[in-house]
């Protein structure tokens, strides 16, 4: 049994798990695979949102700084084919052009110097004690008489100081002179110290050597930003702007915004890191799985509770099958025991009366005059009277299987149940008394009319007081028959005060032929047949027995279902 | 009084051998039958017949069956059911067709003798009152 059990709680709980696995696998999936697809769509739109909001910006900056680069280019190369060499080395005429310049400009040009061809600063106008400096070695000079004119990287030059210059060769009489603006590296450096987006990004410009031409904003190591890569991919790039990401060494994500500046000399270069940049979508996934995780847990549980009730609810409906199989097993056994019964019963019942006949027919003859004298006369008399009395036996048994199996004596009637418990109580009286038996009866009055076949119901209060007057005869005792109310039930109660019925007896006192009378006293068939008729009624008969203390009968019959209402 | 004719009828031939010694010995005048067709057939020769002793459950034409057949062509004969316990509704079914009274089967003699003598009394006095019916009937007709 408790083997039975433990495999019972091990196939509920295989069952509990399966419909709990079935119910997160079904919500939790879908769901998972709609928030992802959502997830990565919006990804890439913002990733390219993004990209195209810094292509934008960079683009912008870059045609501002080319146009600031050309401009100043242009404002040079006009003052140089304005005036002549010759005006120009004014000393003061110079000065005056350059407070011109800072007066339109503000102080982006820093000074002017006129240089000839051997690289000799003819006049000099700025800040800076820079007159008759030589710059026959340096770069810019070198390229600048290379070419019509020239914008140098950023150096420190002279004068300790980043800047760097424009300069524009023009010819007079056959012989180059150079006139040479220092632009001031703050101003330049303005324009890309302004592009700031977020926390991170930042920009700055690069030469091919990948020197910085401006101050970045943050310590950077030029070495490492990936420069060669873009200046590579800017050749390529749509409109000059190309954006790439790329890991650093420690794992962080970058991206890395360039365009060619200055004919392809200067890079600018916007960097931002890829978490910052992105921090919006961050916070959409990080809140999009938060909902998506309490919605898992939530289904988990609804899952655990839903399937914890199903599988009781399965356990409870198992177990009533089980009873329901039981009782129809039950009924079955004692419908099969009784029709066994009843074909017995016939067969039985005819040799049994031929016998029976035999026997008064031997006793008719005895009466002749011949017997009349016989020696033995008195035995056969007694022989003959044993063999009737036997028959007579034999009759009550098979007439009690044939009640016992019989179907169509069951009219149902309106029955008093009081009515009928004090008549069966007048009827047991006179037995009673000669086992010295009390019987009392204890009646609730006004009981619901049953409708029930009375003798049926008969049949079964008498069975249970004849048992219960059997058990006291030799010791005599108290008989207490009652009745009452009981919501959908009357309970009539049979208690004696008798020896009691052994445990291992009381599971078996309603099975057919069980009976522990002595032989020819009892046919087993009496409590089996009050067990079939209460069932039948839609009752129930239970039995409570304590040795050396009494027995109770309990039979519940229902009250029909119009009485109900009036109770 | 004149002794009464019995008609013995049941498929049980020991029983109604023994049975007929029995009541031939109690001073009844028995004919024997072994099957409900077999009863018609004596009764036919029989008419006077006062009570049919008949065994409800037989092969073949039963008990209830017969004693329809019986009631319609004798009448005035009265029929003692014999019955099985487990057959007593047919028993009180035959009842309601006309027969005098039933029997549990085994059944003692003296109960069986005296059931067989009220049903002839029952039939003797039938018998006189439609004797004394015709009779006023033919006063009559020729008064």
């Amino acid at each position: 049994m408790d083997q039975e059990k433990h495999t019972h709680n091990g196939y509920y709980y295989s069952l509990t798990r399966n419909m709990l696995l079935v119910i997160i696998l079904v919500a939790v999936t879908p769901m998972i695979v709609v928030s992802s697809i959502i997830l990565y769509q919006f990804d890439i739109s913002y990733h390219e949102k993004v990209h195209a909001h810094l292509q934008e910006v960079i683009l912008k900056h870059k045609n501002d700084i080319d146009s600031f680069l050309k401009q100043k280019l242009g404002d040079i190369r006009l003052l140089a084919k304005t005036f002549t060499y010759e005006e120009l080395r004014n000393e003061s005429f110079l000065q005056d052009r350059l407070e011109l310049l800072q007066q339109i400009y503000g102080p982006v040009f820093v000074d002017l110097g006129v240089i000839n061809d051997r690289g000799l600063q003819v006049t000099y106008a700025g800040p800076f004690k820079l007159g008759k400096a030589l710059y026959s070695n340096a770069n810019w000079f070198k390229r600048a008489m290379e070419s019509q004119y020239f914008k140098s990287d950023v150096f420190l030059g002279l004068r300790g100081l980043p800047h760097f210059i424009i300069a524009v060769k023009e010819n007079v009489n056959g012989d180059s002179w150079i006139l040479r603006a220092t632009i001031d590296f703050v101003a330049f450096n303005n324009l890309v110290e302004n592009i700031r987006i977020g926390e991170t990004g930042f920009a700055f410009i690069l030469n091919r050597k990948g020197e910085f031409q401006t101050k970045p904003l943050f310590d950077l190591i030029p070495a490492k930003v990936p420069y060669n890569d873009c200046f590579k991919d800017c050749n390529v790039c749509k409109e000059g702007v190309c954006i790439m990401e790329k890991d650093d060494e420690a794992g962080n994500r970058f991206i890395y915004v360039s365009a060619l500046l200055k004919h392809g000399e200067w890079l600018l270069v916007y960097q931002q890191k890829a978490s910052d940049a992105f921090s919006d979508l961050r916070g959409t996934i990080r809140v999009t799985i938060a909902i998506v995780l309490l919605a898992g847990i939530s289904i988990v549980v609804i899952a655990f509770i839903l399937s914890r009730k199903m599988v009781s609810r399965v356990a409870e409906a198992d177990r009533e099958k089980e009873m329901i199989t039981e009782q129809v097993v039950e009924t079955g056994k004692l419908a099969s025991v009784g029709e066994l019964a009843a074909g017995i019963a016939h067969e039985i019942n005819n040799p049994v009366a031929i016998m029976v006949e035999e026997a008064g027919w031997i006793e008719d003859l005895l009466e002749e005059e011949e017997f009349k004298e016989g020696e033995n006369l008195g035995e056969f008399k007694r022989a003959l009277g044993q063999i009737r009395s036997q028959g007579r036996r034999c009759k009550e048994i098979t007439h009690k299987l044939l009640s016992f199996a019989r179907k169509t004596d069951s009219r149902t009637q309106d029955v008093q149940l009081n009515e009928l418990i004090e008549e069966l109580v007048a009827l047991s009286s006179q037995r009673a008394k000669y086992s010295n038996v009390e019987i009392h009866s204890n009646l609730q009055e006004n009981l619901p009319t049953l409708h029930v076949s009375q003798t049926e119901l008969q049949q079964v209060l008498l069975n249970l007081m004849n048992n219960a007057l059997d058990a006291m005869e030799k010791t005599g005792g108290k008989l207490n028959v009652s009745s009452e109310l009981e919501g959908e039930f009357i309970v009539v109660e049979v208690a004696d005060d008798g020896p009691g019925i052994p445990e291992a007896n009381i599971a078996r006192i309603f099975d057919p032929f069980f009976t522990t009378k002595p032989v020819g006293k009892g046919t087993g068939l009496g409590l089996s047949i009050c067990y079939g008729i209460v069932k039948k009624m839609g009752g129930d008969i239970e039995v409570r027995s304590t040795i050396d203390a009494g027995t109770i009968f309990r039979v519940k019959i229902p009250i029909p279902s119009d009485q109900q209402t009036a109770v | 009084m004149m002794k009464p004719l019995v008609l013995l009828v049941d498929d049980e031939v020991p029983f109604v051998e023994t049975m007929t010694k029995r009541l031939r010995k109690r001073d009844l005048n028995v004919n024997t039958a072994f099957s409900g067709k077999e009863a018609l057939e004596v009764l036919s020769k029989n008419q006077n017949t006062d009570v049919v002793i008949l065994d409800v459950k037989m092969p073949g034409m039963d008990g209830i069956e017969t004693l329809g057949e019986i009631k319609k062509s004798y009448p005035l004969s009265e029929v003692v059911m014999l019955t099985g316990h487990g057959t007593i509704e047919s028993a009180i079914e035959g009842m309601k067709r006309g027969a005098f009274d039933y029997l549990l089967k085994p059944c003692e003699i003296d109960q069986l003798m005296l059931k067989v003598e009220e049903a002839t009394q029952k039939k003797r006095t039938h018998e006189e009152k439609i004797r004394e019916a015709k009779v006023k009937e033919a006063m009559s007709m020729h008064g």
